[in-house]
């Protein structure tokens, strides 16, 4: 348990969460090692979005752990300390922010100080530019840089978020469907872009899209009712039985 | 809900405010105090204390649209921190009284002696110090708001929810300043005021004094929100007001950013009150009633929320109107006041300069396309260019 | 509508004061100017058992002859004496110049002889002198008038007797009080009586220590203010046991007086809260299940308000027969005429800011102020008088409480509106197309509700109860154009405090809120009581955001 703990960057263990007697969660326990890359599927309600919500600090936890690189209790942060700790988030709706341009909206996600008065005396080094060229490059919008975040479209929203994720420099990307509504050679762009992103960070992926999720080609986690069905590769894990039963098969 | 962009459109609107404000604080005591009082052109002092009042209120738009504009929070209840700065000031200037009262006590206000009271309540001590009376004007809506908002912000009370409390907030402030034993005069509140400063407040000097500093607050204020709102906090204000939790999830702890606008507002409404008092010559707790609260939301929805200058516009504009109105029809004020409220949300959301911004972006986008189709080997684009091109591409 | 009755107190305890000043001084001036004078011999009154006769003389006999005649003519048993001695202490009986006593029925007439009954009319162009009284003789008066219904064979006069027996504690009147006693078969006639006696002999000391102690006891039992006072004469008794036992009946009945006290401060409280339901319920569906701002819900209720009163002049012309149950008219008509301006509003301003919350705030807000105006403008800025029904006048006592009927009707009325709204909800076709569509607009959409069809009916809905609202708050508050205004906040508050969406949660918030106000009433003074809840409500919503009763779950805060 120790030693799991030690090795892990993100463990939970034993969450449960009830929201009015309906339990969301049930005893959810999970491990990922730093470094790695997991998908997790699971029929709708299954939890995957309260599990997001808990590890983020959005919700608590009625029972259970969740320590972040085998230090960090992350029941007893906020949200603003659990980002700042490395844990990014990438929501199921692209959330952006829309009155800002893109150019903002990576300065705003930029690792710099997050205090008020650090902020109202700030200014842009060239440093910061430099990074933010860069991520321009990486989730392909340098010449869409001074548009306005809501005049994009809604692939160019999700990689804006991405690189969002990417400017806080986190250690570990939580990233909740990012394929929905894309195109395919969109789908394929992005599967590219999270491996890329996965060989210096942890990634943890929600994802509906099988296609998307045998793209990626990592351990898979199912969820059903809250607790962890079954894991291991996407060929193991679709034969089965149970998880036929549940989910695939229906 | 995009207000803001084009950087180089609302400098020079910053400009023509400070210009304007210019020739206003020039002008107005001039042709008050120089031009003789028979000539055609002489203001009369009752129209420099019209517009010194107009101004007081542009300041009280100003503070309301750095957080309703800026940051999303609705505030229903700024004519609080507008009426205990004004308090503060009727303090000061009911203590330089002195043994001129009616009943020519040195030290209690007449309507201490009237309710029998024996000596000053401990929270009226200081206030014949200048300096310390412009301090609380300052510190005791900052002190207020911060307390309020810490509590609010900090358990994520937002949107509509935020702003009935506000409401409920100065409405119980109403209900206790109504009191006599708070010990601020009850119903009546702080009048018969003489001087300020040693000097004579109903004389016209010190009516186009007090103009001048009005609109000397006014432009402070107004560039202090500027330098807020074009910081990188001004962007974070932004970030959380179109969508806090990613705000949130990015690090950064939005009930300190509102915290920080909300007092800043709210010490601003507490100027513009303190200015206030002293050229109207009364604070009474009807300046805490709910309905003025909610008149100046009016003002900032009718120049353009999120402009800073729209605020500033509103806040005059509404109140000359007012002025005229209740003055012609008084019976059919509260018929154009509503039909203003419903009207502006409905039909003119962005406001006056909020429209006006968006139409000359229009029209400059519809410029710069025209443009590149002409000139389809576009030489190295500037980002705005490259942005309405994807614009139009997206669109 | 505080101010408004404090007024009314304050008037009628002037009159009262008036009253009492001036009764002394106009009978004292009556003696200097018709001096009693030695002109009737004064004859011993017990000799003559002839009614008649006693009575003749009373119009010009002293106060102290009058009083011994008005005690003879109580001993004559005649069938009369009830009606003659009771016209008296009210100032109606009244002389002619010949010496015929007579009684007006009503303050100025018609008559009737005293002694024969015979009718007497009008009485236009004689000259009629009263029988004066003093207060010392009203007292008296009202003794034997109370001895005599003790032996009335109906128990309701009984009762009434009995009461006022203990209130006078007039030692004469203990010999009828044991003759009551000893046939008396309903029990709590008798217990009045016993406590009756109690009085009179701790007041008058007319029994051993043992009895008194006894009479303490049966005070003590009694547990309200009256024996509280009967009590508090013993403070300076030299009696040690005596002014020890009674000491201890004091507190006992203050503690039992306290206990009453807050009781009687809770049912204001419900009162209160009940009048905060009614204000609040609409906009629990307008706002707590739509999500709409409605700041013109005040406006809403007063729509209401002045319909019952319109309903009422137009029945006064048309039809004042049907005047007593113009409120019950007035129910349907409000609900008609708000929930109207409802639909109208959502269709003309509202429906066009849904999703926009502050902007919806503002609208409204405006139209709050034109619709308050345009009130002023046709009906004018003063109160209407709305008349109450007469079964919905009056007050009861149960035990210690004072309960008016307006009041009780408006908790009822209030419950029944929300149980008829919950079960509208719950089992319409309607209301399953309102969750439907508050839920999942565009699910119900797509499953082929019009969802804005429904949206105007549900705000038209919600603007119909708070017409309702206002038929209610018509009997208890001014019916003027501001009467909405007072209710926007606290029903706000309620909703909000309650938890949006819910309205258990709007009952049990606007019942907490009510008792609440009324607790701290007492001791902390309305105002300031208002203040301290207001208070107390924006602390509970910095700790629970979303409400006592709010709905959870992961989609709350999308």
């Amino acid at each position: 348990m120790t030693l799991e703990l030690s090795r892990s960057l993100l463990y939970l263990d034993d969450i449960t969460v009830s929201f009015d007697g309906f339990k969301a969660l049930n005893a959810l326990s999970l491990l990922i090692e730093p470094g790695e890359m997991r998908a997790i599927i699971g029929p709708n309600g299954a939890g995957k979005t309260t599990m997001m919500d808990v590890i983020t600090g959005k919700t608590r936890p009625d029972e259970g752990s969740a320590m972040f690189a085998g230090r960090h209790d992350l029941t007893s942060m906020d949200e603003a300390r659990i980002a700042n700790l490395g844990i990014g988030r990438k929501f199921q709706k692209p959330t952006v922010f829309e009155s800002h341009t893109v150019w903002d909206n990576l300065l705003l996600a930029l690792k710099d100080s997050r205090g008020v008065f650090g902020t109202l005396f700030s200014s842009t080094s060239a440093s910061q530019k430099e990074a933010i060229e860069e991520l321009l490059e990486t989730v392909h919008l340098t010449d869409a840089s001074m548009a306005m975040a809501a005049n994009l479209s809604h692939g160019q929203k999700q990689w804006l978020e991405i690189g969002m994720l990417l400017a806080q420099d986190p250690q570990l990307l939580l990233v909740d469907e990012p394929v929905a509504g894309m195109t395919d050679a969109e789908t394929a762009q992005t599967a590219q872009l999270l491996r890329k992103i996965n060989e210096t960070r942890s990634v943890v992926v929600v994802e509906h899209d099988m296609t998307f999720v045998r793209d990626l080609d990592v351990k898979v986690t199912v969820l059903h009712e809250g607790s962890v069905l079954a894991d291991g590769s996407l060929d193991h894990i679709s034969s089965n039985e149970r998880v036929i039963e549940v989910y695939l098969g229906r | 809900m995009i207000f803001h962009r084009l950087k180089h459109i609302s400098w020079d609107l910053a400009l023509g405010v400070y210009v304007t404000l210019l020739v206003l604080a020039i002008a107005v005591p001039f042709f008050n105090l120089v031009v003789p009082e028979g000539s055609a052109f002489h203001l009369s002092t009752y129209m420099v204390t019209l517009l010194g009042k107009y101004m007081c209120y542009a300041l009280l738009a100003l503070a309301l649209d750095l957080v309703w504009g800026y940051c999303g929070i609705l505030s229903l209840g700024h004519g609080a921190f507008f009426a205990l700065g004004g308090y503060a000031m009727g303090m000061y200037l009911m203590r330089m009284i002195g043994p001129r009262g009616v009943y020519g006590d040195p030290v209690l206000p007449d309507f201490m002696v009237f309710l029998n009271w024996k000596e000053l309540p401990w929270y009226w001590l200081g206030f014949d110090i200048f300096p310390f009376a412009m301090l609380m004007v300052v510190l005791v809506p900052g002190i207020l708001a911060f307390a309020f908002g810490y509590l609010a912000f900090r358990s994520r009370v937002t949107g509509v929810y935020f702003s009935i409390i506000t409401q409920a907030l100065t409405f119980a402030l109403l209900l206790a300043f109504f009191r006599n034993d708070m010990g601020f005069g009850g119903n009546n509140g702080l009048t018969d005021f003489k001087d300020i400063l040693g000097f004579d407040i109903q004389s016209d000097a010190t009516r186009s004094g007090l103009f001048i500093v009005t609109i000397a607050a006014l432009a402070a204020g107004f560039a202090i929100c500027r330098a807020i709102v074009g910081s990188k906090l001004g962007k974070v204000l932004l970030a959380v007001r179109d969508a806090e939790s990613r705000t949130r999830f990015l690090g950064y702890r939005t009930d300190r950013y509102k915290l920080f606008v909300w007092v800043v507002s709210a010490c601003l409404a507490g100027v513009a009150g303190a200015l206030y008092v002293p050229q109207v010559g009364i604070i009474n707790p009807s300046e805490f009633a709910p309905a003025n609260s909610i008149e100046a939301v009016v003002w900032v929805a009718v120049g353009g929320r999120g402009t800073l200058a729209g605020a500033i516009l509103g806040g005059v504009l509404v109140n000359i109107f007012k002025t005229w109105f209740t003055g012609a029809l008084p019976e059919f004020w509260l018929f154009a006041l509503g039909a203003l409220f419903v009207l502006v949300t409905l039909l003119l959301p962005r406001g006056i300069i909020g429209t006006a911004l968006h139409y000359r972006e229009k029209h400059l986008e519809k410029k710069a396309s025209e443009d590149n189709a002409f000139d389809e080997i576009a030489p190295e684009q500037p980002h705005d260019e490259a942005q309405e091109e994807l614009e139009r591409a997206g669109a | 509508m505080k101010p408004m009755r404090a007024t009314i107190r304050s008037v009628l305890t002037a009159i009262a004061l008036c009253l009492a000043l001036a009764t002394p001084l106009h009978t004292s001036a009556a003696q200097e100017t018709v001096p009693d004078g030695p002109t009737t011999a004064p004859t011993s009154a017990a000799e003559t058992h002839d009614l008649a006769g006693l009575v003749s003389r009373l119009p010009k006999a002293s106060y102290n002859e009058k009083s011994e005649l008005a005690g003879a003519i109580a001993e004559t048993g005649n069938p009369r004496v009830e009606l003659i001695l009771s016209s008296f202490s009210a100032g109606r009986l009244q002389a002619t110049k010949e010496g015929r006593v007579v009684i007006a029925l009503k303050d100025d007439g018609p008559y009737e002889d005293a002694l024969t009954g015979d009718k007497l009319g009008m009485m236009e162009g004689i000259r009629l002198k009263k029988v004066r009284v003093n207060n010392r003789l009203r007292g008296e008066l009202h003794g034997l008038v109370a001895r005599l219904a003790l032996s009335s064979p109906d128990a309701s006069i009984r009762r009434h007797a009995a009461r006022e027996t203990f209130d006078a504690a007039d030692p004469d009147s203990l010999p009828s009080i044991e003759k009551a006693l000893s046939r008396e078969t309903e029990s709590d006639i008798a217990e009045t009586l016993r406590q009756a006696r109690a009085a009179i002999i701790l007041k008058n000391g007319v029994v051993d220590e043992e009895g008194q102690l006894a009479a303490i006891e049966t005070l003590r039992d009694r547990g309200d203010l009256e024996a509280l006072n009967a009590l508090l004469g013993l403070d300076k008794s030299d009696n040690l046991v005596l002014r020890e036992s009674a000491a201890s009946a004091v507190r006992s009945i203050k503690r039992t007086l306290e206990y009453w006290d807050v009781a009687q401060n809770v049912y204001y409280g419900l009162s209160l809260g009940s009048v905060l339901l009614l204000a609040a319920i609409g906009l629990a569906i307008t706002f707590g299940v739509m999500g709409v701002i409605n700041m013109a819900h005040g406006e809403m209720i007063m729509l209401g308000a002045y319909t019952t009163y319109v309903v009422q002049q137009v029945l006064l012309a048309v039809a004042p027969s049907l005047m007593s149950v113009s409120l019950i008219i007035s129910i349907p008509a409000a609900f008609i005429v708000a929930g109207g301006a409802g639909i109208l509003i959502e269709r003309t301003i509202i429906r066009f800011l849904y999703g926009r919350p502050l902007e919806t705030l503002l609208a409204t807000w405006g139209l709050s102020l034109i619709l308050q105006q345009a009130v002023r403008t046709i009906f004018g800025p003063t109160n209407k008088p709305v008349v109450a029904p007469d079964w919905m006048s009056g007050a009861f006592q149960l035990g210690q409480l004072t309960i008016t009927s307006s009041r009780i009707w408006i908790i009822v009325f209030s419950m029944i509106v929300l149980a008829v709204l919950m079960a509208f909800l719950k089992y319409t076709h309607f209301g399953t197309q309102t969750r439907a569509v508050t839920q999942n607009r565009k699910m119900a959409a797509s499953m082929g509700v019009r969802t804005n069809l429904v949206d105007a009916l549900t705000f038209g809905l919600g603007s119909g109860v708070a017409g309702i609202a206002g038929v209610a708050l018509s009997q208890i508050d001014n019916v003027s154009p501001n009467l909405g205004q007072s209710y926007i906040i606290d029903s706000f508050m309620v909703v909000v405090f309650g938890g949006v969406g819910n309205l258990w949660g709007t009952l049990v918030g606007a019942m907490t809120l009510g008792v609440a106000n009324k607790l701290l009433e007492p001791f902390a003074g309305a105002v300031v009581g208002k203040i301290v809840v207001l208070i107390f409500i924006i602390l509970f919503i910095q700790r629970r955001p979303r409400g006592l009763f709010a709905l959870k779950g992961r989609f709350v805060d999308a």
